[in-house]
């Protein structure tokens, strides 16, 4: 029992941790920039492309992974500099249908470089087995993963709670003309904010890609995870991102792992069955529904 | 702003118009082309899709993400009332627009209480939760969709033949779009229109400002319902792709290249849309880079035909 | 004069419909992108090798196949089928992989009197009530390779087993088909959603069952990251993994590699099979695309060999479709899995192996046949047919 009960409790936290690589970026794009990126999840998956592509070539996952964040963070800083800095100024509706036709436009051309089938990527020989301690065990890259995250989510503690850049992105999140009025160079925050939201796409991507599949129309179903969290976090909040993935990580991870058990022990076992899977999967989104009904602008809201 | 007044001077040309969709069917058996039948019914009934959308989105300025859940649900319902014998169009048709108007009322009631990027992420959030409860209903035949009995029958008619089915599509948008015009110009319209322009002066002034946005989603959301329950019927299959995000920027999409706001925009773009696909599908399995870069250079070089509408209300 | 000609080309006319076509159309909708492409692939690349063989012919006639991807998605395959029949006009149809598309486009392909040869799906449904006799299925009834390795459980003695299939119609067959000739305890059916890819939650429930076997059917992309995932949690100690082929064959053997190691599944055909037209169709299928087939590129491979068999024995008169259906029921082609023949519902009576992944003398990792779990095996649903 102290087995499953600490296995779904990492597993919840490995998923949510990941979610928030995501979130964490798209979270201060639109809080700070008041802008739509529903291409956010198409950054992920060309991160995971590059990663894979890069880790082949190299014959070395981490300088796979390595090489496919930066080139991602790349790829981020020119479409910043070439289309986003057009979009910022401009109203949601474009920037959604601009957004939009950049996943049709990155899933189009991953298909045609690299096939419709998916794309292996296989992890550290090292990792690709169990780690046991006194008699648990768990999968060693998930630890690996479990670490990474926590490690970024601590960096980016740091980064916006205690650095002076930190404190412009909140700034800017809670006030932007105000901070413009003091002075300080928004624009070169942004592209900076941004290329950093690419590469912890890419980060996550890459670390996800040998766990789960690289291939085309990925990140939209990620994205939307991506989504509840921030709503449920609040928007333009690094912390609400934070709390906000590990609600829907753990929530997501134990209703599929109760909820069948839970269900079968209050119900017959044939609405139990029909019943279970359903209310797993749309569980999360009920949980956004009832916080937005108490709190309409999320758990911390960046804007007061 | 002149949207929605376009109704009355191109009435002739509507007239005109009708006449020759009436005739399309005859002609395009004439032609040995039955196939473009079911196509051209397939279009009429995205037009609608995409008008309903433009509803919601050009007049009621409500930037729903989520509008494919409303025309999903209609599919499932007329899957439904099909499987368990009701089959006339006259109890089919208004029990999938109240299905998916029920449905719409819901969101709406939780997602109006937000604005600006919350409101579009959180319609986007619940149509996906429609599409996963759906995915996962295995009553409903889960990820496979729920395959249509037969077709819904008009006053004891069948419309299982191409022509017949186009003529009831035909009618039905047709209706819609005299709905539509109508409630342009009806009261209604007029407040919902000034509360897109200026929301905080309807509120002060005392117009339930709420109620009225709901109001204009639920039926937004309703006339999707009637547009589903009709695709249901040309393809047979109620499938959960239909409710699923993707299905919502299509509908976005056919709305912004003809025109938001516009009355006859949605029936443009889906035209546009539609035709450009299966052109374009002839020639190379990649077109979507082509529509991708069509549309970041309408957003780009041609703001003004995409975004007129929402840069007041932003302002 | 005029009238002279318009006489002729009536005279004409008729006899093309009498007389045998000059040309045969084939249209193949198969799943060509996504997580289920491998299947696809193999069933088309099967076909195209088998066309090859056969000089682009058809039972003598020139043929044309088309080519479309259904992406899985139901309403996709429906309209593709559409434009098939409407549009191209085609005179047969093969390709699909996954039943539940097949029994989405069915209605449509029966209703134009077109002969569907299934190259995959064998839906339970076509086997018995809904029987047609327009669909044709060269590969086997879906249960019936679940049965086979339910039979194989029971028969080893085990006594507490996981199911785990994704939560869509295919995966209660597999359930019904395992639990058909498995009798002992199940510990937990685990039902995850279609397309699911990560485990992890299912695998630590798993765990605290401590099952002795595991029965898992996931076809696709959700088999190679189960199996992965499995090995990667450890389960591999203490429980036995068991599969239909299908999740079990050289797509998923490529992807996930050595951990497969040890892992019994079941099949009707196998690439080591002794038989004169397996051996060309393996070596040839190496040759050609560098890689050893999977079941599915095997049944491809015989739909296109059945077509020619029974266009040639009609002579190339299409039209005539009663003679077509009788032609087809016959069964007049060698099939690579050896022999066997067609029930009254138009699904095979076959044998179905008990194959173990292991290393070959190459030193690769792949299936090899092990033994004969059932002889001439049909399927449960034949008695509910009444074939028209």
């Amino acid at each position: 029992m102290t087995q499953l009960i600490l296995e779904q409790a990492l597993n919840g936290l490995q998923f949510g941790l990941m979610l928030f690589l995501l979130a964490a970026g798209l979270t201060l794009v639109f809080g700070i920039m008041d802008c739509i990126n529903l291409a956010h999840g198409s950054l992920y998956m060309i991160g995971a492309y590059l990663v894979a592509a890069a880790a082949q070539a190299a014959d070395s996952f981490w300088i796979g992974l390595a090489t496919g964040v930066a080139a991602t963070a790349l790829l981020g800083l020119v479409l910043e500099l070439t289309l986003f800095r057009q979009l910022y100024k401009r109203d949601h509706l474009s920037q959604v249908l601009a957004t939009f036709a950049l996943i049709l436009i990155s899933n189009e051309a991953v298909r045609l470089i690299w096939g419709a089938q998916p794309v292996m990527l296989n992890p550290p020989a090292a990792l690709s087995g169990p780690l046991e301690v006194g008699g648990f065990f768990y999968p060693a890259y998930r630890l690996v993963i479990i670490a990474c995250g926590l490690a970024v989510a601590g960096l980016l503690y740091l980064l916006v709670a205690k650095s002076r850049i930190g404190m412009w992105v909140r700034a800017g999140a809670a006030n932007r003309e105000m901070t413009e009025a003091l002075g300080i160079n928004v624009q070169g925050l942004f592209t900076l904010v941004f290329v950093f939201g690419a590469a912890l796409c890419a980060l996550a991507g890459g670390l996800l890609g040998p766990l789960l599949a690289v291939q085309v129309g990925m990140g939209e179903s990620v994205l939307i995870l991506a989504f509840v969290v921030i709503i449920i976090g609040g928007i333009g909040s690094i912390r609400g991102a934070l709390v906000g993935s590990l609600i829907v990580g753990t929530v997501d991870t134990l209703g599929r792992a109760l909820l069948p058990t839970l269900l079968r022990a209050t119900l017959p076992a044939d609405a139990a069955s029909t019943l279970g899977p359903a209310l797993a999967s749309i569980l999360i989104y009920l949980l956004m529904a009832g916080i937005l009904f108490f709190k309409p602008q999320g758990l911390f809201p960046a804007r007061a | 702003m002149a949207f929605y007044h376009s109704a009355r001077h191109r009435e002739a040309l509507s007239i005109g118009l009708i006449g020759v969709m009436i005739a399309l069917p005859a002609l395009l058996t004439a032609c040995g082309q039955e196939f473009y039948i079911g196509f051209a019914s397939r279009i009429l009934i995205f037009a609608l899709a995409a008008s309903s959308l433009n509803l919601v989105l050009g007049f009621g300025g409500m930037f729903s993400l989520g509008h494919a859940a409303f025309f999903g649900i209609g599919a499932y319902a007329a899957a439904i009332c099909l499987r368990s014998g009701i089959t006339d169009a006259l109890l089919v048709l208004p029990l999938a627009m109240a299905v998916a108007g029920l449905f719409a009322l819901l969101v709406g009631a939780l997602s109006l209480r937000t604005r600006g990027v919350y409101f579009i992420m959180i319609t986007l959030a619940f149509g996906q939760m429609a599409y996963y409860l759906v995915v996962s209903a295995r009553a409903w035949g889960g990820d496979d969709g729920l395959a249509l009995v037969g077709r819904m029958t008009f006053a004891g008619f069948g419309l299982h033949g191409e022509a017949a089915f186009f003529h009831a599509v035909l009618a039905c948008l047709g209706l819609s779009m005299l709905f539509l015009g109508r409630l342009a110009e009806a009261r209604f319209g007029r407040v919902i229109q000034a509360i897109r322009e200026n929301e905080t002066r309807m509120e002060a002034l005392g117009f339930p400002v709420f109620h009225y946005r709901l109001s204009c989603f639920v039926i937004g959301g309703a006339l999707a319902g009637l547009a589903g329950a009709l695709l249901a019927n040309l393809t047979g299959l109620a499938s959960p792709s239909l409710l699923q995000w993707t299905q919502s920027g299509t509908l976005l999409v056919m709305v912004i290249i003809g025109g938001v706001g516009y009355l006859y925009g949605g029936l443009l773009g889906a035209l546009v849309l539609l035709c450009l696909e299966e052109v374009l599908a002839g020639f190379t399995v990649h077109w979507h880079i082509g529509l991708g870069l069509l549309l970041l250079t309408i957003v780009l070089y041609a703001p003004k035909g995409v975004a007129a509408l929402f840069a007041k209300t932003h302002d | 004069m005029s009238l002279r000609l318009t006489a002729l080309a009536a005279a004409l006319m008729l006899a093309a419909l009498a007389h045998a076509a000059d040309k045969i159309k084939v249209g193949l909708v198969s799943t060509l992108s996504g997580p289920g492409a491998g299947l696809g692939v193999d069933i088309r690349d099967g076909f195209t090798l088998a066309m090859k063989r056969l000089d682009g012919k058809l039972g003598d006639l020139p043929a044309e196949v088309i080519i479309a991807d259904d992406q899985q998605s139901p309403d996709v395959a429906k309209q593709i089928v559409d434009k098939f029949l409407k549009k191209d006009k085609v005179d047969l149809m093969t390709g699909i992989v996954f039943s539940n598309l097949m029994l989405a486009v069915g209605p449509s392909i029966f209703e134009n009197r077109t002969f569907y040869i299934s190259a995959n799906a064998g839906p339970s449904q076509y086997a018995g009530e809904q029987c047609n006799p327009y669909f044709f299925n060269v590969a086997w009834q879906n249960d019936n390779l679940h049965e086979a390795v339910g039979k194989y459980v029971q028969d080893k003695g085990f006594k507490n087993v996981v199911i785990v299939t994704p939560n869509y119609p295919g995966g209660k067959d597999a359930v019904s088909g395992f639990k058909r000739y498995y009798k002992g305890k199940v510990a937990e059916e685990v039902y995850t959603k279609l397309g699911q890819l990560d485990y992890a939650a299912e695998l630590a429930q798993i765990r605290s069952l401590k099952p002795d076997a595991l029965f898992f059917f996931l076809p696709g992309g959700m088999g190679i990251n189960f199996v992965k995932q499995f090995v990667a949690a450890g389960l591999s100690r203490d429980t036995q993994l068991f599969a239909p082929g299908f999740s079990a064959d050289e797509d998923v053997i490529k992807a996930v590699g050595a951990p497969m190691m040890g892992m019994f599944n079941s099949s009707h055909w196998a690439h080591d099979m002794e038989n004169v037209e397996n051996k060309r169709f393996v070596a040839d299928f190496e040759k050609e695309y560098a890689r050893l087939p999977s079941l599915y590129a095997s049944q491809g491979y015989d739909a296109a060999l059945m077509m020619d068999a029974a266009v040639r024995d009609v002579k190339g008169k299409l039209a005539d479709k009663a003679a077509l259906q009788k032609a087809l029921e016959a069964k007049r082609f060698k099939s690579v899995r050896g022999d066997f023949k067609f029930n009254t519902n138009h699904y095979p009576v076959q044998n179905y192996y008990l194959r173990a992944i292991g290393k070959d003398a190459q030193g690769r990792v792949t299936n090899k046949t092990m033994g004969t779990i059932f002889t001439n095996h049909a399927d449960a649903y034949v008695s509910q047919c009444k074939m028209k």
